[in-house]
């Protein structure tokens, strides 16, 4: 019989729905592997064995009583632990909330119970999703499954790793500038980062509110689509979420053709720091496009190139409004309270002990970019950055229906190679943040190995906002075509684990 | 502390001018809180109205209000003020432990209502107008509560409690405009401009508006400038201040600390002080070595709020009658002087008043009831009138019965005072006290002859025309009746009994 964890989620669901594997057995399978190789991978900061237990068995007894069951009832998945869920803990990678059980369930987590998904655990990511390597983990980086000494990308490393090793068919990221598709993209993985208000933020702990957006992560982009029709939706708990339907995304990931559909290749994404092997996966994918009937255009975005700048203004500056609460007075780590010191020198040193240098790094900088004298050269200004962003998307999907360009400018890099260097990490994420800042939708989805180093290339695709079935449709059929070319999916080129 | 002599009033305002601007905190009166579905009810168990939202937990998220927006429109109409058609909420970044967030969700550059002014009228009758600069919508904090320390201040303390119950409780701060120009008469305004604000958010119905609660507090800014000058000088902000009577005061020692400090030569600093209640003066609060930066930006949580037009006008058109305007309409239909009309507004007595007359009794005898007899008794307990233990409805009812002749005035006292006293409504009262007035005229009369007959002389001296004389005997009748004849009928039967033989 199949390992249960080598089935796509739909493959699973089906099995589960029609008897030939049970999701009990289905959620042990994965246990099991977790409990085989997440020493090595560390992609989840905690296993809640008896809660997806426990969920799986519901999911089996309803089929026993004949009810019907949704598409990905009892499928696992390995949920990004900046997620609030009651009674488990959730760290959000970070030592500040360290031993905290929340007291409720996100919006998403409650979505994730009612379509009958079992929630394998707490997946890694770096502290409070800054970063891109998932080195910024308080709780130790996750390794790259197609190559442990590397980076798995980040902030959701473990997601994504979650997939590429097998721990996982489906999990769940959220992208501030990158941190659902550049995990995607150094792990061989499919994610998407759907429109701005498309998934709840509710109990998804904020780092930049403006710009977070929890999506779905998966093997194939049919079962990205699956999860993400089972997170989408208004919520009236989250003030910024979209109150209409939910583009069809599953029929767009299943109708899989491009005839005629317009394609634009970012100008801007390529050039000076892009990897050889990157540029020529992606060329060669821009070429499949046109072979399977699209009409591949040249776009110019020329504000993308203020972008990170834009972005390094306003994620910090909301950050260190959004992380001041962390105060060591309601939940959490507290430190130093010895009945002789304030409240103020307990915060301070809470926040001292409990905060990494990345996080740090970010409140001070935000600080700095709200300060009065200070706002409009760098909070003013990034804002208008990203004002002429949009435009930038606006005139161009006047023009064509989707933008393509690399996700990431380069593959997974070694772990520690960048973890000095701040602005070397940034740039991981050049081609992701544009996105982030207008509020529109992209996916990753692989597209072949570097030949230079023989790790995955990610593959973005950029469709207007509440357009979101696009990324499906384009994807769907740009994977079709690259498994027939490959003979079988690009993950399992991955060395054993 | 030094304590700086102060200059006389009189003295301080001979060389100076005085600059005000008042902060006026309003807590709404929703049932839920701005941001989230939590109860806002008074005096529950600490801690217990609350949520994820309202205590900041992680992964929490606000939405706003519908009826505090509607509120802050409906304040901001009656305060003359534009409505915006599009703002936003921002946050006001600073730390402090009642505070769950660590940011207070407010509005900075983008108020719901701004430009706009309220008449008041002082004691004279002359009418200042106050300038409002802008009123805006944001929560209040939670509460702390110092333990160990002396002042129940956080120095000294050896530990704190929180109670988050009042965290997110949605509040409307109305902010004034520089008031100039109101020179000696600066303390007056500032009184007459918290109380006129505070009749006016009652008379809106959207908050109780109890200083004594702390649903409306008062921070006062005061600066002088020698006469002649422009410029403003240094203001000193005292935080809440929580009477009308505790506003004039901290404006008049401000002005008084001010131009000691002045005259001396020294310079005001910057600096948040507290008022005491006890002898009316201010101590410097925590001096602001720099000014506080806020780090105020719009709120990312929440979408911006765009009333619409039609929206507005509706409540525009729905807005009652303005208190000033109340009060001048009803001083002329009750016939009132100034002076007059004056007690009933100190009195607190317009609302009680009108709803005795709703329950039926005429404006003049209502008037009388709660401005004589009933707020003689407020005064004694130290209550409001409204807190008295009596009904517009039994007061109408004791008019009533005066009117109808089963009362006099001084059983009717009675009546009230058995009222207050628990004993009933008023019938019950007249029952159980025996306190009809005398109307069986065999009774009467019997009465009415022995008192001829006791007093001789003063009976002749009536049969020989002096009618004033006749006093004396309606007090002997009242005596011997214990108060429970009607006068004039007695006078009239003294009359008939004494008339001059022809």
């Amino acid at each position: 019989m199949t390992d249960p964890t080598r089935l796509t989620a739909a493959q699973t669901a089906a099995a589960i729905a029609s008897g030939t594997l049970t999701a009990v057995e289905v959620t042990e399978a994965h246990l099991a592997r977790i409990e085989a190789v997440d020493e090595k991978v560390n992609a989840f900061l905690h296993v809640d064995r008896e809660g997806a237990l426990a969920q799986a068995r519901a999911v089996d007894e309803k089929r026993e009583r004949g009810e019907a069951l949704g598409p990905l009832a009892g499928v696992p998945l390995a949920l990004k632990d900046i997620f609030t869920t009651e009674g488990v803990p959730t760290t959000v990678g970070s030592k500040i909330l360290e031993g905290w059980l929340p007291p409720y369930d996100a919006t998403l987590v409650k979505r994730l119970k009612d379509a009958d998904i079992v929630v394998l655990g707490k997946a890694n990511m770096d502290e409070f999703a800054m970063g891109s390597s998932t080195e910024n983990s308080a709780y130790g980086p996750t390794g790259n499954p197609w190559d442990l000494t590397r980076i798995p990308g980040g902030s959701g490393g473990g997601s994504a790793a979650a997939l590429a090793a097998y721990e996982a068919p489906l999990a769940i990221g959220t992208d501030t500038g990158g941190s659902i598709r550049q995990p995607a993209a150094m792990t061989g993985t499919v994610g998407v980062k759907p429109t701005y208000g498309a998934v709840s933020r509710y109990g998804m702990v904020a780092f930049s509110s403006s710009l977070d957006q929890g999506g779905p992560c998966a093997r194939t982009v049919l079962d990205a689509a699956l999860l993400h029709e089972a997170i989408a939706g208004h919520d009236p708990l989250d003030s910024t979420s979209i109150d209409k339907p939910v583009p069809p995304v599953v029929e767009a990931a299943r109708s899989a053709d491009v005839k005629g559909l317009r394609v634009g290749v970012v100008k801007e994404f390529a050039g000076e720091g892009y990897q050889a092997g990157v540029m020529q996966r992606f060329t060669e994918s821009v070429e499949l496009l046109r072979e399977l009937g699209a009409e591949v255009t040249e776009i110019s975005c020329p504000s993308f190139d203020k972008a990170l700048a834009a972005y390094y203004l306003i994620a910090p500056s909301e950050c260190s409004s959004n992380l001041a609460r962390f105060d060591a007075m309601r939940y959490g780590l507290r430190v130093g309270d010895d009945g002789t010191r304030s409240a103020e020198e307990v915060t301070a040193l809470t926040r001292e002990a409990g905060f990494g240098a990345e996080v740090k790094r970010r409140i001070m900088l935000g600080t700095y970019a709200l300060s009065s004298g200070y706002y409009d050269a760098y909070y003013g200004s990034a804002q208008k950055v990203r004002t002429l962003i949009t435009r930038d998307f606006e005139k161009a999907f006047e023009q064509v229906d989707v933008l393509v360009s690399p996700t990431s400018p380069t593959t997974a890099f070694p772990i520690g190679e960048r973890a000095d260097d701040p602005m070397a990490m940034y740039l991981a994420d050049l081609c992701t943040i544009p996105t982030n800042l207008a509020g529109n939708a992209a996916m990753s989805l692989p597209c072949g190995l570097a030949p230079e180093d023989g790790l995955p290339v990610g593959l973005q695709i950029i469709a207007p906002a509440m357009a979101d079935d696009r990324l499906y449709r384009v994807g769907a059929a740009v994977e079709a075509a690259l498994t027939a070319r490959w003979g079988h999916p690009l993950l399992e080129e991955a060395p054993a684990l | 502390m030094t304590v700086t002599e102060l200059v006389s009033y009189e003295d301080a305002l001979a060389s100076y001018d005085p600059v005000m601007g008042l902060e006026v905190h309003v807590e709404l009166g929703t049932a839920t809180k701005m941001f989230c579905g939590c109860s806002t009810a008074l005096g529950a168990e600490p801690n217990s109205q609350t949520c994820p939202t309202c205590l900041g937990l992680p992964g929490s998220l606000p939405v706003v209000n519908a009826t505090g927006v509607e509120s802050a429109i409906r304040i901001g109409l009656a305060l003359h003020c534009e409505i915006a058609p599009w703002c936003r909420f921002a946050r006001k970044n600073y730390f402090y432990p009642d505070m769950p967030k660590n940011f207070q969700t407010s509005q900075y550059d983008e108020p719901i209502a701004f430009n706009g002014y309220l008449d008041v009228e002082l004691e004279d009758g002359e009418v200042f107008r106050v300038e409002i600069e802008r009123a805006h919508m944001e929560e209040d904090t939670g509460k702390s509560l110092h333990v160990g320390g002396a002042t129940g201040r956080i120095h000294g303390a050896v530990h704190s409690l929180l109670d988050y119950n009042r965290a997110g409780i949605p509040l409307i701060e109305i902010v004034t405009k520089p008031i100039e120009g109101a020179g000696e008469r600066a303390p007056e305004v500032a009184k007459a401009y918290v109380a006129e604000l505070r009749e006016l958010i009652r008379a809106l119905g959207v908050s109780e508006a109890r200083m004594e609660m702390g649903q409306m507090r008062c921070d006062v800014n005061l600066s002088l400038r020698p006469h002649g000058t422009a410029t403003f000088g240094t203001r000193s902000e005292t935080k809440n201040v929580n009477s009308l009577r505790s506003v004039e005061r901290a404006a008049r020692f401000e002005i008084q600390r001010h131009a000691a400090v002045l005259s001396s030569g020294g310079t005001i600093i910057q600096e948040t002080r507290h008022f005491h209640e006890d002898d009316g003066s201010t101590t410097s609060g925590r001096v602001k070595e720099e000014a506080e930066d806020y780090r105020y930006f719009p709120e990312p949580d929440l979408v911006p709020i765009a009333p619409a037009k039609e929206w507005v006008e509706e409540l525009r058109a729905g807005l009652p009658e303005l208190p000033r305007l109340r009060r001048q309409r009803l001083k002329a239909e009750w016939g009132l002087s100034d002076h007059e009309m004056r007690s009933v507004l100190n009195a607190g007595a317009i609302g009680p008043i009108l709803a005795t007359i709703e329950a039926g009794a005429p404006a003049d005898q209502a008037r009388k009831w709660w401005m004589g007899e009933l707020a003689r008794r407020a005064n004694e307990d130290g209550v409001e009138l409204t807190a008295l233990p009596i009904s517009p409805e039994q007061v109408a009812r004791v008019s009533a019965l005066v009117a109808e002749g089963s009362l006099n005035d001084k059983l009717a006292r009675q009546v009230i005072e058995g009222v207050l006293a628990g004993e009933g409504d008023p019938d019950t009262v007249v029952e159980k006290r025996g306190l009809k007035v005398v109307s069986d005229e065999g009774a009467l009369g019997a009465a009415v002859d022995e008192a001829i007959a006791g007093n001789a002389a003063i009976a002749e001296k009536i049969r020989g025309g002096k009618v004033a004389a006749a006093g004396a005997l309606v007090g002997a009748v009242m005596k011997a009746t214990r108060g429970q004849a009607d006068a004039a009928r007695v006078r009239e039967l003294i009359l008939e009994r004494l008339a001059p033989q022809d």
